[in-house]
């Protein structure tokens, strides 16, 4: 399961997105080996030259914003998200920074409210002139945010794996988009476990809703399986008992689930209470992550599986590199899951887009984005930004352990993202 | 003339207060903020009608509720249904497998528009219908709790239920309501951008003197008859009750008002917003209403403004400056206000500054100036 | 119902009617706490759920510190941290009293305000100290999985340790109330403050034992929902409506009241969402409740108090 060498997707024959693009997995290299490398190859161009739109750029400074909820009902999920922002641009920092300029950060909470996501993102780009943000978690707080940034046409990386149907020229996906999470992963399950029925179970919002429509059509027609029950719990209830019995009376195959937030160590503890474990039943779950594991519990995971593009387990020497940095940091209870590690390619990803441009406006970032031909060598492996703003990413099961961590059983091909998929 | 003055306005002290408040939302911020604050001042004081529905439900009425963000937000989701159908001409929703219905619908496999959604094609219908639904609810909910004279402490949880219901209701009905991320994305009104600095300008004043107005309204509704009724029946129910009076019937009408006045508010939230969600209509925000109500001064009717205005803004301030720590000084300015200023920011006036202002202004009308300036009112005020 | 076999839905049935009695349990536990301080005392107390919250951080707290230095004692460490999760919050409790809610008593929809004030604090102190990630209590082997009566029934264990729990509480409480000096004490100044004083009744002394006991009570329940629910800062906040309205519809100060209260509320929801969505049973639950509520405003059971 070793990394792919990066490689050039773009025929772009252009000189300068060439060098770019070596420099970028110069200075990713750079951060990696030693701190200095980067800065010996990033040239510092006049700030008249790279900032066009009144960003807050400087000769020798450029500001982002930061905006997650560090309090209220998400801050539980959106921790891991700010630590890995923070590394990433602390390594980023210590490599000589972008274009020459040191990357400071304006910390916003958007304190699991909306209204006041988009307040922040509007103070963040508005009063400070930020040249990107890198925030959001819920598509809720996401929703919120995008007229803003569509009028102030501000810049946004949103590292969470989400329901896809959007694609805003202001945003940036890091997660993975529902295509890519659940197609792969049901034709596992199909395949392996050799599953025709199953129940489908979700938080009632819209992530949860569109994944299993997905899913379902998925099942019904490409797997030819059925779908013996479909439910939603409302957000935050912790009853599953009634839940749990249905269950048993239709005795699915395959037990497939996106339950989140509190509810989500509900379910699972009264589902092991229940006597349902890994050992005698299957269960494929896109919502949990290690992070998730410690609220529940590994031992009330254990033998189930889940579906991601990133698991902390995964052994490649970029990733234990990684998972070395981020436990150094932020201490070794520190959990790393899938959304930690998108959002730590928020930042890369941002960098490479700006050296591609040699420019920090949005207009110039996107259009390099846009070009396709960025790619970072993160820890879940090579990644290609697509013209789509969706990364390219791999999927994978990992079957989860008692002690928290997750042995991976499969890892899919590359897929391309599909935010708005036909015929679903 | 006379009774304007005296009823509507509330009588000289009325009249400054109002000049003041005026001057300050107008005038002081205004100069004092650029376009992205003021903004943010806007929205505060979206949520400074609910402060001032509950300063008559809670204050006067004595019934505290705790569901007043269900009324904001029936009044913000009525504005925010009009302006998602324009959004959703089926030019701009074309890529949609439904083109012309709202795009959370498309998503939730919706095909056709909701039959409650038809009507709010119509802007009158909606302007309507942000009063007039809100009312209507609160009137069914006064009169079957009133009526059972429910009350006190009872009323309060029940309606704290209610904000709860809908909460549930708004949330698992996504298809027709948009889910927990609520109705999001809206551009114009009637072809009007509502997103550019013009109109943030214009939506301010807008909500600004709104706000006055449902200020005079709720004075000229105290000033009257019915407002002493009120008052006597928070201090002695029975006692109006044995004179004859229905009391359920005054309570049902306050509540119903309070419930409008907060539904205006929330339909101007909408449009200097630019998006309602189900997070605007629960617990949380409804007992947050209260506290800009009781921060201000239960009693006061510009008090809940000024509350509402000073708690939001030390939010914002806290939480720009301390993003970890807001919480324990939000805790702790809750706990102080109610423990050293139960009557809130116009206790404080009154038992502090009031005094003292007197004194100036009485020496500022015994100078010359003064009766130079302003004889008309001086002589006025002989004879009163 | 094709292709079941009779046992199999009877097997369900049992199971169902376990759950919306392990439901009850929860429920009762919440609001046992509340009933107290609301319905003896008339405080509007939002904390309620931060108060439970310590109880679930107390269990954490002993799981760890068991687990890193005595993993002998793993079996039987909650045991002792459900007695620690009721001193913690007694004294927490203790101390907000004095603090704060002792001079609101004459203002009870004010003490609501200065309380939801203090939860905020409250669950900004567990984020600082915990961090804002949810925690998990290892759970000792004997209450984990299943009891099996017969090959096709499972009964949860943690379910039976909440339910027993809950009874335990429910009996001590009601030996508090009505078989002790203390509960004597309670009741009268309950019912007439100002005779109670004028006969020696320490009234201010009873006020504070009496909210201390309320947030102990709420620190066992929230050690309890360890084994089935989350912990993270702001856990609490999730039970504080449905515990308000329990004490509520039960009639506030009367334990029977919250008893069949809790119970009858549980089971219409655990019935509700086997055959309706999850939220749809909750809303029809919710809405029963207030429709009762506004025939029987005072709740199930009155108890006479003289205002």
């Amino acid at each position: 399961m070793s990394s792919k060498k990066p490689m050039v997707p773009s025929t772009d024959s252009c000189a300068s997105a060439g060098l770019s693009m070596r420099k970028v997995a110069l200075a990713v290299a750079g951060t990696l080996l030693f701190a200095a490398a980067g800065s010996a190859l990033a040239a510092t161009p006049p700030t008249s030259q790279v900032n066009t739109t009144h960003l807050a750029v400087t000769d020798n400074e450029i500001i982002v914003g930061q905006l997650h909820s560090s309090t209220g009902t998400m801050a539980i999920s959106e921790t891991g998200s700010i630590e890995a922002e923070r590394l990433a641009i602390d390594q980023i920092n210590a490599s000589g920074g972008v274009l020459g300029r040191k990357i400071k950060i304006i910390q916003e909470d958007g304190a699991s409210d909306w209204p006041t996501f988009a307040e922040k993102a509007k103070k963040l780009l508005e009063e400070n002139h930020v040249a990107a943000i890198f925030g959001c978690w819920t598509s809720a707080s996401r929703k919120a945010v995008l007229p803003v940034l569509e009028r102030d046409n501000g810049l946004l990386y949103y590292p969470t794996f989400y329901e896809g149907l959007e694609q805003s020229k202001n945003v940036i996906y890091t997660g993975q988009e529902a295509t890519q999470q659940v197609f792969a992963g049901l034709d596992w399950v199909a395949k392996t476990k050799h599953a025709k029925t199953f129940y489908l179970i979700g938080s009632d919002y819209i992530w949860p809703r569109t994944t299993m429509k997905l899913a379902r059509k998925y099942i019904e027609t490409v797997l030819h399986g059925k779908v013996v029950g479909e439910e939603y719990a409302a957000l935050g209830s912790t009853g599953f008992g009634s839940t749990i019995n249905k269950i048993r009376l239709k005795k699915p195959d395959v037990i497939y689930a996106a339950v989140v937030g509190g509810s989500n160590v509900s379910w699972f503890k009264q589902l092991k209470a229940a006597g349902i474990t890994g050992k005698n039943h299957t269960l494929l779950t896109l919502s949990v992550t290690e992070d998730e594991v410690k609220g529940i519990g590994g031992e009330n995971l254990t033998g189930f599986y889940s579906a991601m593009k990133y698991f902390q387990s995964l052994d490649t020497p970029r990733n234990k590199e990684f998972v070395k940095q981020f436990k150094a940091k932020f201490g070794a209870d520190a959990p790393i899951g899938d959304v930690t590690q998108a959002a730590y390619e928020g930042p890369w990803i941002w960098k490479a887009a700006v050296e591609k441009a040699g420019s920090f406006d949005t207009d110039k970032v996107v259009k390099a984005e846009e070009t396709g031909s960025i790619s970072i060598d993160a820890p879940e492996g090579m990644v290609y930004l697509e013209s789509n703003h969706h990364l390219k990413t791999r999927l994978r099961i990992g079957e989860w352990r008692s002690d928290g961590q997750a042995d991976i059983v499969y890892t899919s091909d590359y897929i391309m993202p599909n935010p708005f998929p036909k015929g679903y | 003339m006379n009774t304007f003055y005296s009823k509507w306005l509330g009588g000289k002290k009325g009249v400054i207060e109002l000049a003041v408040l005026a001057a300050f939302i107008f005038i002081v911020l205004p100069l004092w903020l650029d376009i992205f604050r003021l903004n943010m001042v806007g929205k505060y004081l979206t949520y400074a009608f609910a402060a001032v529905g509950l300063v008559m439900v809670w204050g006067y009425g004595g019934i505290l509720s705790l569901g007043q963000g269900v009324f904001f937000g029936i009044g913000g989701y009525c504005m925010a249904m009009f302006l998602k159908l324009e959004a959703s001409d089926p030019v701009s929703t074309a890529r949609q497998t439904t083109p012309g219905i709202p795009d959370f619908m498309d998503w939730n496999q919706v095909t056709s528009l909701p039959l409650f959604w038809e009507p709010f094609h119509s802007l009158i219908f909606t302007l309507i219908a942000v009063i007039v639904v809100p009312g209507v609810i609160a009137y069914v909910i006064g009169a079957a709790m009133f009526k059972r004279r429910v009350s006190g402490v009872y009323f309060s949880i029940i309606t704290q239920a209610i904000a709860a219901i809908l909460t549930i209701l708004v949330v698992g009905q996504q298809g027709m309501t948009g889910g927990i991320n609520g109705i999001t994305d809206l551009k114009t009104l009637h072809g009007w951008n509502i997103n550019s600095n013009s109109a943030k300008y214009i939506l301010y004043y807008v909500n600004g003197a709104l706000l006055l107005g449902v200020i005079v309204l709720c004075k000229y509704v105290l000033s009257s008859k019915f407002g002493r009724l009120l008052l006597a029946m928070r201090d002695k129910e029975d006692r109006v009750r044995f004179s004859g009076y229905d009391v359920a019937n005054f309570k049902i009408f306050t509540f119903s008002l309070g419930a409008a006045i907060s539904a205006i508010g929330g339909a101007m939230f909408t449009l200097q917003v630019g998006f309602m969600s189900p997070s605007l209509i629960g617990i949380v925000p409804s007992i947050e209403m209260v506290i800009f109500a009781a921060i201000g001064g239960r009693m006061s009717l510009v008090g809940a403004v000024y509350g509402t205005w000073l708690v939001n803004y030390g939010k914002t301030a806290f939480s720009e400056s301390f993003p970890s720590l807001w919480l324990f000084l939000m805790g702790a300015l809750f706990i102080g206000v109610v423990m050293l200023f139960p009557n809130g920011l116009a206790g404080l006036y009154n038992s502090y500054l009031k005094e003292r202002l007197e004194k100036l202004v009485l020496k500022f009308k015994q100078s010359g100036l003064f009766k130079k300036l302003n004889p008309v009112k001086t002589e006025l005020q002989n004879e009163q | 119902m094709d292709g079941y076999s009779i046992s199999e839905l009877w097997s369900i049935l049992v199971m169902q009617g376990f759950s919306g009695l392990s439901l009850f349990s929860v429920l009762l536990l919440m609001a046992l706490g509340l009933a107290i301080i609301f319905g003896q005392m008339g405080v509007i107390n939002m904390a309620h759920g931060e108060f439970m919250t310590i109880g679930a951080y107390t269990i954490y707290l002993f799981s760890k510190v068991t687990e890193q230095y005595f993993p002998s004692l793993m079996p039987y460490y909650f045991l002792v941290a459900i007695f620690a999760a009721f001193a913690i919050a007694f004294a927490v409790g203790y101390l907000v009293e004095y603090s704060l809610i002792r001079h609101l008593y004459k203002r009870p929809l004010d003490t609501l305000l200065a309380t939801w004030g203090l939860s905020l604090i409250m669950q900004q102190i567990f984020r600082s100290v915990f961090g804002a990630r949810e925690v998990s209590a290892t759970l000792p082997d004997w209450l984990m999985g299943s009891w099996q009566p017969t090959p096709d029934i499972d009964i949860p264990l943690n379910g039976l340790f909440v339910m027993g729990i809950s009874i335990a509480v429910t009996i001590a409480v009601v030996l508090f109330l009505y078989r002790s000096n203390w509960g004597l004490k309670v009741r009268a100044t309950t019912q007439n403050r100002i005779m109670a004083g004028s006969v020696g009744i320490n009234t201010k002394k009873v006020d504070r034992i009496t909210f201390a006991v309320g947030c102990g009570i709420a620190g066992i329940a929230g050690a309890s929902f360890t084994t089935i629910a989350s912990t993270g800062p702001t856990s609490g906040s999730l039970y504080i409506v449905d515990t308000f309205l329990v004490v509520v519809f039960g009639g506030a100060g009367s334990i029977i009241g919250t008893v069949s209260s809790a119970f009858s509320i549980a089971q219409a929801q655990s019935i509700l969402t086997f055959f309706l969505t999850n939220a749809m049973g909750k809303v029809v639950t919710l809405m029963t409740i207030i429709i009762i509520l506004m025939m029987r405003p005072e709740g199930l059971f009155t108890s006479k108090v003289r205002k």
